[in-house]
């Protein structure tokens, strides 16, 4: 019974997981300017990195855990990175 | 499959619960980026996903671990933290590049903001 209650569960927030980041994958695509491009792969990594825990709760491998950490990682540095460019121009000054 | 048939009902339940809620509130964080006019409304969109969604998954892998390995597995916080102390910085961060873009090409301030 628990076992069909998780199974269900796992895969109908997956499937919500990917529809997020498909809305955010058409505002990157599609953005009329380079800062909504930005915000969509912000709310993109955002979407990914939630994937990536259901799919460690759903195989029970807690190495998905660290996984999720580097892309939150990776995912904030990029952005600011990529808000200082648009402000700035360049990056490192 | 096995392992999930040993967790007691109520705990399935739980963890069940806070996948959906989270996983629906990020999804309407996306409909909201795709659906919102101008960028400064769309800026507020994503922040549910990184509150209440990423907030709602974490606490359902917590409690998960916790139960399958019957030991306090909370290593999670430290994704939530990093999560809730970064997103301010970045969206501020780019909304005010937004700004500056926005006066540099009109030389006003965009409609509805003061200023600076």
């Amino acid at each position: 019974m628990s076992a069909i209650v998780l199974i269900l569960a796992l895969a109908l927030s997956q499937f919500l997981l990917v529809l997020a980041m498909g809305c955010a994958l058409y505002r990157m695509v599609r953005g009329p300017r380079a800062q909504d491009r930005v915000l969509g792969l912000d709310a993109f990594y955002v979407a990914g990195m939630l994937l990536l825990l259901t799919l460690g709760i759903r195989s029970g491998f807690t190495l998905y855990f660290e996984m999720a950490l580097v892309i939150a990682l990776l995912g904030f540095v990029s952005t600011a990175a990529l808000a200082k460019f648009l402000m700035r121009g360049e990056v490192i000054e | 499959m096995s392992r999930f048939g040993e967790l007691p009902l109520w705990v399935a339940l739980v963890v069940a619960f806070l996948l959906v809620l989270g996983s629906a509130i990020t999804l309407l964080g996306a409909i909201g980026l795709v659906r919102f006019e101008t960028f400064y409304q769309r800026v507020h969109a994503p922040t549910l996903g990184t509150t209440w969604g990423a907030g709602a998954i974490l606490i359902a892998s917590m409690i998960f671990f916790s139960f399958v390995q019957s030991r306090p597995v909370l290593h999670e916080i430290l994704i939530s933290v990093f999560v809730i102390v970064t997103t301010p910085v970045t969206l501020m961060l780019l909304a005010r590049a937004a700004f500056y873009r926005d006066r540099a090409e009109s030389g006003n301030p965009p409609p509805g903001m003061p200023k600076l």
